[in-house]
């Protein structure tokens, strides 16, 4: 049972993660950049990918995000690598997902933070060596990083 | 009684050749770093780093996380089940904390 100096304290600190410190944020320049490090430089053709998202995210700190590949996910022609891209967080590569034939599909699901209203890049690393991708912009209510977590 | 810090949902039994749905979640607070405290001191980036998955000693899945993903991270992914045998699903956290669960799979036909 806390005490009331114990619910104080903690309101208190509540309080204060809403303050922020300035934070550098990507810019779209800065994910075409992470993009051709991933690719080193290979051209990126869109279609074969799906991300799917939602266009209004009521909450940044958790987007539910999947992004699915036409792909026969076989040994010799299977997705390898699924690389989720961000304009507008601190960050502007969030996550790898590493996949094989194993998968049987090529679909994979994850919640993601987004600082603010953007662009997300889903882009696709295939066993021959060509990449993939699908864009879709999502319009954020309440901005991850901006309190709580 | 707490629940256990990380949970993994698939079937147990599936036929061979069958793609299996795993859906993986664990209580981490994915601290980010960019957050300070009410005495205006940094609060240390705390993230799983790493999510990884074998299937028989063999890895299967894989995922390098950052700061850009949600608190209490969720997958979920599939395998093919290929022979009866056991998934390791392991996180690693940037303070080198492990955290393990094992699933047996048994594969009929």
């Amino acid at each position: 049972m806390p005490t009331r100096r114990q619910i104080i304290v903690g309101a208190g600190l509540a309080g204060g993660m809403a303050l922020l410190p300035r934070l550098g944020q990507a810019t779209p320049q800065m994910r075409d950049e992470a993009a051709a490090a991933l690719t080193k430089g290979a051209a990126i053709q869109d279609g074969r990918v799906t991300l799917t998202i939602p266009s209004v995210a009521e909450n940044g700190l958790s987007v539910y995000t999947t992004v699915s590949v036409d792909s026969p996910m076989t040994a010799g022609d299977h997705v390898k690598a699924v690389h989720l891209l961000s304009e507008q967080n601190p960050i502007a590569h969030l996550l790898t997902w590493h996949l094989g034939p194993r998968a049987g599909v090529a679909k994979v699901s994850t919640n993601i933070r987004l600082g603010a209203s953007q662009q997300v890049t889903a882009l696709v690393e295939m066993s021959d060596g060509s990449f993939w991708r699908d864009s879709k912009t999502v319009i954020v209510t309440i901005a991850a990083c901006i309190d709580g977590g | 009684m707490a629940l256990p810090p990380a949970r993994v949902s698939m079937p147990a039994e599936a036929r061979q050749g069958e793609i299996l749905e795993i859906k993986a979640l664990i209580r981490h607070p994915m601290e980010t770093g960019y957050r300070v405290d009410s005495r205006g001191q940094p609060i240390p980036r705390h993230i799983v780093r790493r999510f990884s998955v074998a299937y028989d000693g063999e890895e299967v899945f894989r995922m390098d996380l950052t700061q850009g993903v949600a608190a209490n991270p969720f997958i979920a992914f599939s395998t093919v089940a290929t022979r009866t045998g056991e998934l390791v699903f392991t996180w690693e956290d940037d303070r080198g904390e492990v955290v393990t669960v094992r699933k047996s799979l048994t594969v009929t036909g």
